[in-house]
């Protein structure tokens, strides 16, 4: 049970790139990806700024390679693209040689065609091939689809818990190789916009229709957004003689069991995930060098995941700071994403700026980062994920 | 990785929910669509709460309360749930509200309930429970990952009790999509025939099903999952033949160790010969028995099948509906679940006498 897991691979796509090294220009150079929505037809289309993957998946196709009638959701797509480039980046050309697993997360699978689709699939008189997409819908397409690109057969399954999705599915993976089930293991997670999100979040009322400010006292709310990101994990063995860009050391799930869509005010669920973290990588709080919040900019997460963090460092906070403010928030994807930009953070003794962020919140002590930072080296990154239900998840990324 | 089950609670087309009746009469239908037959939930949930639920959400949380209080467990050390389609019945209604209102004068109720975590989350809130809380979304290995991760949980963390559940709801637009995707027989069939149907499709069904997992031995256990075991789109149907004796040599048994198989026959001419291809090659002689003619074809129909077996193993009856052919066994130590969902996914339980 003490084994190492071995992070050799990382895949990304969201509004501020299409891969790891477009990523890392946009956050070096402070640019946020969120702004207009192009590819959705909603009413509420100039009433929001989001966090769109700027090609469409025609273009999404090609980069591909694949041919531009294929029967594929954008969930799948985006996926695709990050799933690829983390298992490029990890050097595996012969799937077989280790057992090799896919835990995918997402939060609406293939809704974006759905809702597109629905009263066609409902009208009996409807023909043609867009009723192949009704086999899209499911969660689990967008991982079987991804899967079997990439040739993986040992493992596969989705996970669904809301916006702590990806880091759970890291989580998950950590497990099947530490209880010798798999070798190896793509893990992280894809959610694509759609209106079906964008509406719902829109009467919980808490979208900010400007760009959002986590940990500021006046955020208004997040800025929803799409995209993919996956690492690759691997034991010692598998990872052989391969670049370790970092260990996955600890990792935390518990629930706040306080409300169905609303954080406590303490961030019960939020504290225990990190304690159990904690507990499971053997590091203390004044470890870590840089936290990657969940962050979303929302009046209640903020000051829930702020307070649970205060408690949690014993008001002796590190480095802090949300990427939201770049990429929006990508629900089911963040986890992935953010475990992504927490393996850049290590490999890059780099911690990036909280955008967006003027004001400090009164309840809290701690200010968050404000400026993309490189002068001190950066061995420990927690990085939490919470989402609707309670779902709470934290995760530790440590030099190898 | 092995587990006692200790409690079970499953609400089904059956009469399964609430009773120790072991299936004494099948409820039998002349339809191509199950639905469950519902518990009077005033009992589960406060009746304003209720009435803002969906129904896989209701189900689910009536099945996991019997289980709990039949473990005799007040609080689990985690909640795992697999489900395919989540809460199918507030998604589509969410949906349907967009569209029909051109995304105008939406409240949030549904939309919140739609999350496939809201059956795990909803436990864990009535519970007050913030153990470990996991929901799988993965097609037919929903229920299967569910279980997997109960078993881990149960090996590498100091949890006794894990509450792992499966639930899946039809709604009827649903059906009617999935209808045109040629996943359901066109003609009304009798359950008890589809066996010899020879026609494509299957008669859906749904369920909820939860189960109590313990690594401690009690002295009321309904049996010991022993293995289970997931293959994704195996090459041939000799690969998922050759595992399976794999699986029973690593447990030092033998085919012949087997008592029951209970086979995941669902009367879709195309995909049920796989069943007959596996009994016919290494367990002709053995007890075979179905179950989605009972409880339908759904993702999460392992629900079923598991509490179909530890039925079997805890009280040595098999129910004469459930039989294929003859049985002449009268002990029942070890039960062997095959189960596929249209030819990607299968999946094998070893279950055992306790």
């Amino acid at each position: 049970m003490n084994q190492k897991i071995c992070v050799t691979g990382i895949g990304i796509i969201s509004a501020i790139g299409d891969n790891v090294e477009q990523t890392l220009d946009s956050v070096r150079t402070g640019k946020s990806g969120i702004g207009a929505l192009n590819h959705i037809a909603t009413r509420h289309k100039n009433d929001i700024p989001i966090g769109e993957v700027k090609h469409t998946n025609q273009e999404l196709m090609q980069i591909l390679g694949l041919p531009t009638d294929t029967i594929i959701t954008r969930t799948t797509l985006l996926g695709m693209m990050a799933a690829k480039e983390a298992f490029v980046w990890a050097g595996i050309k012969d799937v077989k040689e280790f057992r090799t697993g896919i835990i995918s997360a997402t939060s609406v699978g293939g809704m974006s065609v759905t809702e597109i689709n629905y009263k066609d699939y409902l009208n009996p008189e409807t023909k043609g091939d867009f009723l192949k997409y009704i086999e899209t819908h499911d969660c689990g397409d967008s991982s079987e689809v991804i899967a079997n690109f990439l040739g993986i057969k040992d493992h596969i399954s989705t996970i669904s818990t809301a916006c702590s999705s990806s880091a759970n599915s890291i989580m998950l993976g950590a497990r099947l190789i530490k209880n010798n089930i798999l070798d190896r293991v793509i893990v992280g997670g894809t959610d694509s916009l759609s209106k079906f999100t964008i509406n719902g979040f829109m009467t919980l009322m808490i979208l900010d229709k400007e760009q959002c400010k986590p940990f500021d006292a006046e955020r208004k709310g997040l800025n929803l957004g799409e995209g993919a990101g996956y690492i690759v994990l691997e034991s010692e063995r598998a990872a052989g003689g391969k670049e370790i860009l970092c260990e996955l050391t600890g990792y935390g799930n518990s629930n706040d069991a306080y409300h169905q869509t609303a954080s406590s005010p303490t961030g019960e669920g939020a504290y225990l995930a990190m304690e159990k973290a904690f507990k499971v990588s053997g590091l203390k709080p004044e470890n870590i060098d840089y936290i990657n919040a969940h962050g979303t900019g929302t009046e209640v997460n903020d000051m829930s995941e702020g307070t649970a963090i205060e408690r949690i460092f014993n008001n002796k906070v590190p480095k802090i700071s949300s990427t939201k403010a770049f990429t929006g928030h990508t629900l089911g994807a963040c986890g992935g994403i953010e475990a992504v930009l927490s393996v850049l953070a290590i490999k890059y003794n780099m911690v990036y700026p909280s955008l967006n962020h003027k004001n400090q919140m009164s309840e809290l002590k701690f200010t968050p980062n404000k400026e993309l930072t490189t002068d001190q080296p950066i061995n420990n990154v927690l990085s939490n994920s919470f989402g609707f239900g309670g779902n709470s998840a934290a995760l530790i990324f440590s030099r190898h | 990785m092995e587990a006692y089950i200790k409690g079970i609670g499953i609400v089904s087309p059956q009469k399964t929910f609430k009773t120790h009746d072991f299936l004494s009469e099948a409820v039998e239908y002349n339809t191509n669509t199950l639905r469950c037959i519902e518990p009077v939930y005033t009992e589960f949930l406060n009746p304003i709460l209720a009435r803002r639920m969906g129904r896989t959400v209701k189900m689910g949380i009536a099945a996991s309360s019997v289980c709990l209080k039949d473990a005799g467990v007040e609080i689990p050390d985690a909640i795992i749930t697999g489900t395919a389609l989540g809460c199918h019945e507030d998604t589509e209604k969410f949906l349907m509200a967009i569209i029909d209102n051109d995304e105008q004068f939406l409240t949030p109720t549904s939309f919140m309930q739609s999350t496939h975590n809201t059956v795990s989350s909803q436990i864990a809130l009535q519970l007050k429970c913030m153990n470990y809380n996991f929901t799988y979304v993965h097609k037919n290995f929903s229920f299967e990952s569910a279980l997997l991760d109960g078993l881990m949980t149960l090996a590498d963390t100091d949890a006794h009790n894990v509450l792992v559940g499966g639930h899946d709801e039809m709604t009827d637009k649903h059906f009617r999509i999935t209808a045109r995707a040629g996943h359901w027989k066109e003609e009304k069939t009798a359950t008890m025939d589809i066996i010899h149907s020879k026609t494509p499709g299957s008669v859906s069904g749904e369920g909820a099903a939860f189960f109590m997992l313990s690594n401690q031995e009690g002295n009321n256990d309904y049996a010991k999952l022993r293995a289970l075991r997931m293959f994704y789109a195996p090459e041939s149907e000799t690969e998922v033949h050759n595992k399976i004796l794999e699986l029973l040599k690593e447990k030092n048994m033998t085919t012949a160790d087997i008592d029951c198989v209970v086979y995941g026959i669902s009367g879709d001419v195309r995909y049920d010969q796989k069943y007959y291809n596996l009994k016919n090659a290494l367990f002709s002689d053995t007890t075979a028995t179905y179950f989605k003619h009972l409880c339908g074809e759904y993702q999460t129909s392992g629900c079923f099948a598991l509490w179909l077996s530890s039925m079997i193993l805890k009280t040595q009856t098999i129910p004469k509906s459930t039989l294929i052919g003859k049985n002449n066994k009268k002990q029942f130590k070890n039960v062997l679940i095959y189960n596929n969902y249209m030819g990607a996914y299968h999946s094998v339980y070893l279950l055992s006498q306790c």
